[in-house]
């Protein structure tokens, strides 16, 4: 396995060896790209205007505080991702960035993204970002993760903030079309998650990490994924009944919502993974032209 | 001895060269962000100055 060839010693080196592109994979790069993308889509439903170049730099620190919030979450498990195949070939575990580097650099970033926020669009939409970050960290990584089953369930949150960040860089509040924006990411989370977990379930069995087909099994697992689904599918057409999707919303996230169901159907009827893996790539496809579909009927008007 | 004859250890060592290569990397990256911060930083302060009708 990866942990017996990577001693601790590697990954607390002072020493970096890595490239700029091992500090770009810090930032999680494809976790950011949804991040952005969704809360670009706050950004764009909400009601009012923001010069291009001050939208520019919201999309920007939303990616910065993103990313800067994944280094540390590789800083603190660094340990961790070294015994699970999916992030053994992470930076800090192979040895090529310093545990305390990865550290700094999240830091730094997350200082400077939160302070730029505040200083050109508002302190509302700073202080929702210093909460999505600090959520991130604190509550989920360092709290939660280890600890419950519940931990993607709660810490989801974390990553249900960006509309709702892009929607307060506009207007400067929070409304309750935000909220369902964000409560949208929240019930979207643990299906996509679980989904995952479902065919990862030894690497985090081994890593110790008491995800719910760990914990409570994989028909339970499945279970509470189609309830999920069945929260959702309501929730994911309300955009419409508040006045920020129009029709082609209503009509895509209620095929979409249909069709997450009949995925989290399928996991739950199947004995093997394969459901389980088209549903994780399903669910980010569901949450990508949900909101494509809200970017584009705003940019259509 | 001296420095022309013996290039030192940086020039001696492959692994020494690669590494200095990579850490001269990482520092043109660092300048180019605190340049890209000091820009974005003077156009969010014009922009905001003049009202949103900048540039």
């Amino acid at each position: 396995m990866t942990d017996s060839v990577i001693a601790p010693e590697i990954m607390d080196s002072p020493v970096s060896s890595g490239t700029v592109r091992d500090y770009v994979a810090l930032l999680k790069p494809r976790v950011m790209s949804l991040v952005v993308f969704s809360g670009v889509a706050g950004m764009v439903v909400a009601p009012g205007h923001l010069h291009p170049v001050l939208a520019l730099v919201a999309v920007l620190c939303i990616a910065l505080a993103s990313g800067a919030a994944g280094a540390i979450n590789m800083w603190y498990d660094r340990d961790i991702d070294a015994m699970m195949d999916r992030t053994a070939n992470r930076p800090i575990p192979q040895g090529l960035v310093p545990a305390d580097e990865a550290l700094a650099f999240g830091i730094i970033l997350t200082i400077a993204s939160v302070t730029l926020m505040g200083l050109a669009l508002n302190w509302v939409a700073a202080g929702l970002l210093a909460l999505a970050s600090g959520f991130y960290i604190f509550i989920y990584t360092m709290w939660l993760k280890r600890r419950t089953p519940q931990n993607i369930v709660i810490g989801g949150a974390a990553g249900a903030f960006p509309p709702m960040i892009g929607w307060a860089a506009v207007t400067g509040d929070v409304s309750l079309a935000s909220i369902v924006l964000f409560a949208l990411i929240f019930f979207w989370t643990p299906p996509h998650f679980w989904a995952l977990a479902i065919f990862r379930k030894l690497d985090y069995q081994h890593a110790g990490v008491p995800m719910l087909p760990v914990v409570a099994g994989e028909r339970e697992t499945k279970k509470q994924m189609l309830i999920y689904t069945l929260i959702l599918l309501p929730l994911a057409i309300s955009p419409y009944f508040l006045g920020i999707g129009g029709l082609t919303y209503l009509a895509g996230s209620t095929i979409l919502g249909l069709a997450f169901v009949a995925y989290a159907v399928q996991v739950l009827r199947s004995e093997d993974h394969k459901p389980a893996k088209r549903m994780f790539a399903f669910s980010i496809l569901y949450l990508f032209l949900l909101f494509a579909i809200l970017i584009g009927e705003h940019l259509a008007v | 001895m001296t420095d022309q004859q013996n290039p030192g250890p940086a020039r001696k060592h492959g692994g020494d060269t690669e590494l200095h290569r990579r850490q001269r990397g990482k520092n043109l990256a660092v300048l180019a962000a605190l340049f890209a911060f000091v820009a974005i930083i003077y156009v969010v302060a014009m922009v905001r100055m003049s009202g949103g009708t900048f540039p």
